[in-house]
């Protein structure tokens, strides 16, 4: 049963880290510059000098996405981070406060529930016109009610534990007990959430880079990549398979490491299975 | 024959409710099929469309699609121009001009009528005109009307302008879909409903997929129209409109969006390709009103920073020719000027130095690929003449209204379409390109009232050569007019010297 859980987590470790490693090698070395343009060589064939050839513009394939990838795992690690601790808060002072304060952000949430990321970043970019900033608050945004859900349920569970009711006899007020250990001890449902929320993030850069709505010329992004390869796919349809692929792997990997940890962490699953 | 059969068997089968609906289904099948099948026997020609319009009135708003789908097609106007772009009788059948060149008296044709039924006269010529010329008119080429000074009806056939000054371009100028025929009784409704005395009535409007046309029964010329039933789909994204000639859904899209896949096409049997020549001049625009481009320096500096070459290459894929200059390389007037700024990285990155460009500039692209794609070239080029641009993608209200109407950018892309429109830069500093020379506009005033064909010829000239080395925007390339149709379908103009495109001589197999 063990092993079983692990697997999961070890697919998905085996898919992400050697794409983590490739985007910080690409940080400092790429096998050519990304913007650099060389249209009298364009749709070569994989070579030694070109690993996966050159693209419509003779770029550097292979240098395209390494470095998109760099992109990709911004996005969602920004989109996330933000999302996710401004929605953890709103759950922890809903748990905290109960009563109509509950009521009003888990609402609140179902609002944001109910609003689609792809309208507000369509909003976003009419405003202040499209961007990979803009890309990143509208992926926020849907992450926060997320994880407010997330954190309310868990919390509300932690507040009816023996020490936190122990805590609170001897006078501790609820910002401290909400800090101090209510949040510790939620930190492994909301790691697991912000993992799985990670594959949604990198899925949701590369939808709205296909939009023309996320990274803009010339940084590279696998969303872009595709639909400039989507009329090029009787040509060179390579072109299209290679960033399709590596937001298979991405957004895979991210889903089986966050399941993985889910179950190795997930207290009711350990007591069903032991 | 069919309907009676299929209600006596209809009443032979009523001893059940059951069979009694069943026979009713099937009778009604057997009926609408055949209606159908004389509907089967009309030719129908299929056409993708990129751009879709918001009304449908070519005498109140610019959008080139009005044109292509209406022009001549719907409505009809006094002259019409051939593929070549020389000026035909239409509507008016024929015309003198006086000796001074002020005057033109044009006769009308016979048996004209609009589509409501009402009669063509010399009375709709007059309130067409009187309408575009009005004070508050919201025609898109008001300059058309700009010299007349009044139009009067002599008879119901027989219609004269009179000329404020010579007008070299003004026959041509009045077959434009600008200066359609249009009725008093039907005016109000041309924005949704068009009525005019064209080979095609308007049919139906499904907005955001199609508009149909039908072949006007009682049009003077009927029997020359082959085709029954005009259909136009509007296809902006060039996969989908790969998809949907692949699967033979289109007859023809003349204005195909992705060169890329013209020789996928050539090399497919059921296909047949044109690569054809227009007038839209594709230019990297520059706002010359304000730094740093209102610095002559900065922008032979930037004609020197772009390789046409290359973007036609990466672009277009080789499908367009280099302009040195703002006029169509296919004229007999045009000069090639493109030796003028040869590509220099090393020489344009020391003039922007010079002229103490250091700042980002941004580049405003519509959503054209032409633009897009080019876009990304003109960027990496000025990268290596050490300017910095940022590129976004904007959509096309948004360019209207932020690039077109407020003049908020440095740089954009976007290809001049309309015929002789060199007139663009004496246009005055209000204009988006935000250019004003006195010495142009001198020259084009010359231009415009030189009835000399040589002499216009040379003055024409001289405008190009004065734009040129005045680096007033980045000159790219001549527009291609790429074309697939399926095969059978011939008829179609190679070349695109107007905004319009007659179907009456269109025929399908």
């Amino acid at each position: 049963m063990r092993a079983h859980r692990a697997i999961n987590l070890w697919l998905g470790a085996a898919l992400v880290l050697p794409m983590i490693a490739i985007a910080a090698i690409s940080l400092i070395w790429t096998p050519y510059d990304v913007t650099l343009l060389d249209v009298g060589n364009k749709f070569a064939p994989p070579s030694p000098s070109h690993w996966l050839g050159t693209d419509q513009l003779g770029r550097d394939v292979a240098s395209l996405l390494m470095s998109a990838s760099v992109n990709s795992l911004t996005v969602a690690f920004v989109a996330v981070g933000m999302g996710g601790s401004l929605g953890v808060m709103l759950g922890l002072l809903a748990s905290a406060f109960g009563g109509w304060v509950e009521t009003l952000v888990m609402r609140l949430a179902d609002l944001g529930f109910a609003f689609p990321a792809l309208l507000f970043a369509i909003m976003l970019a009419t405003a202040f016109g499209p961007s990979l900033s803009n890309a990143i608050l509208a992926i926020a945004f849907i992450n926060i009610p997320v994880f407010a859900r997330v954190a309310r349920g868990a919390a509300n569970q932690v507040w009816t534990r023996d020490f936190v009711l122990a805590g609170q006899a001897a006078g501790l007020g609820r910002a401290r007990l909400t800090f101090d250990h209510i949040l510790p001890n939620i930190a492994a449902p909301i790691i697991v959430q912000a993992t799985i929320e990670f594959a949604v993030a990198i899925l949701a850069e590369a939808a709205l880079s296909y939009l023309g709505l996320g990274a803009q010329p010339p940084l590279p992004s696998w969303g872009r990549m595709l639909s400039e390869a989507q009329t090029l796919m009787y040509l060179a349809p390579e072109l299209a398979i290679y960033p399709g692929l590596c937001i298979i792997i991405a957004v895979l990997g991210f889903g089986l490491l966050g399941d993985g940890l889910r179950d190795v962490t997930d207290p009711r699953l350990k007591q069903v299975r032991a | 024959m069919t309907t009676l059969r299929s209600a006596s068997r209809q009443t032979r089968r009523t001893r059940t409710a059951r069979t009694a609906t069943l026979a009713t289904t099937f009778a009604t099948v057997l009926s609408a099929l055949a209606l159908t099948s004389p509907a089967l026997a009309e030719t129908k020609l299929r056409i993708g469309l990129q751009q879709e319009p918001t009304v449908l009135d070519p005498t109140s708003d610019a959008t080139a699609s009005i044109d292509s789908m209406l022009t001549h097609n719907v409505f009809e106007s006094l002259t019409t121009v051939d593929e070549s772009g020389a000026v035909l009788p239409n509507l008016a059948s024929d015309w003198t001009i006086s000796e001074d060149g002020l005057t033109y008296t044009f006769t009308l044709v016979e048996g004209a009528t609009f589509h409501d039924g009402t009669a063509f006269d010399a009375e709709d010529v007059k309130f067409t005109f009187e309408r575009a010329m009005a004070e508050g008119s919201t025609n898109p080429s008001k300059s058309i009307f700009e010299p007349i000074e009044s139009v009067t009806v002599i008879d119901p056939k027989t219609i004269e302008f009179k000329l404020n000054r010579k007008d070299a371009f003004f026959l041509f100028n009045v077959a434009q879909g600008d200066a359609s025929i249009i009725a008093p009784e039907s005016v109000e409704a041309n924005a949704t409903k068009p009525v005019g005395t064209g080979p095609f009535m308007f049919d139906s409007w499904t907005r955001g997929d199609r508009l149909t046309l039908a072949k006007y029964a009682d049009y003077r010329d009927a029997a020359d129209v082959k085709i029954d039933k005009v259909e136009f789909r509007f296809i902006s994204d060039p996969a989908a409109a790969t998809a949907a000639l692949m699967s033979e859904e289109l007859d023809a899209f003349p204005g195909f969006p992705a060169p890329e896949l013209m020789t996928q096409f050539e090399a497919d049997p059921r296909f047949k390709t044109v690569v054809g020549s227009t007038n839209g001049e594709v230019i990297l625009a520059l706002n010359n009103s304000k730094p740093p481009f209102n610095d002559l320096k900065a922008r032979q500096a930037l004609s020197h920073a772009i390789d046409r070459a290359e973007i036609i290459d990466g672009a277009m894929y080789g499908m367009a020719v280099p302009i040195g200059s703002f006029y169509p390389p296919h004229a007999p007037d045009y000069i090639d000027l493109t030796g003028l700024y040869p590509h220099d990285s090393a020489k344009a990155k020391q003039m922007f130095e010079e002229a103490g460009v250091t700042e980002e500039l941004t580049l405003r692209v519509p959503p054209f690929p032409y633009a897009t794609r080019s876009g990304e070239i003109v960027q990496a080029e000025l990268a290596k003449a050490g300017i910095k641009v940022k590129l976004e993608n904007v959509e096309w209200g948004f360019w209207i209204d932020e690039v077109y109407k407020k003049k908020n950018y440095d740089m954009t892309i976007i290809a001049h379409t309309a015929p002789n429109d060199l007139s663009n830069f004496a246009r005055g500093p209000k204009y988006f390109y935000g250019y004003q020379s006195d010495d142009f506009d001198a020259l084009w005033n010359k231009i415009k009232t030189e009835s000399d064909t040589a002499a216009r010829a040379e003055l024409t000239k001289q405008a190009q050569t004065y734009l040129a080395e005045n680096a007033v925007h980045g000159f790219l390339f001549q527009l291609p007019q790429l074309s697939v149709y399926r095969n059978g379908v011939d008829g179609f103009w190679a070349a695109s010297p107007v905004l319009f495109q007659p179907l009456a001589g269109v025929t399908i197999q």
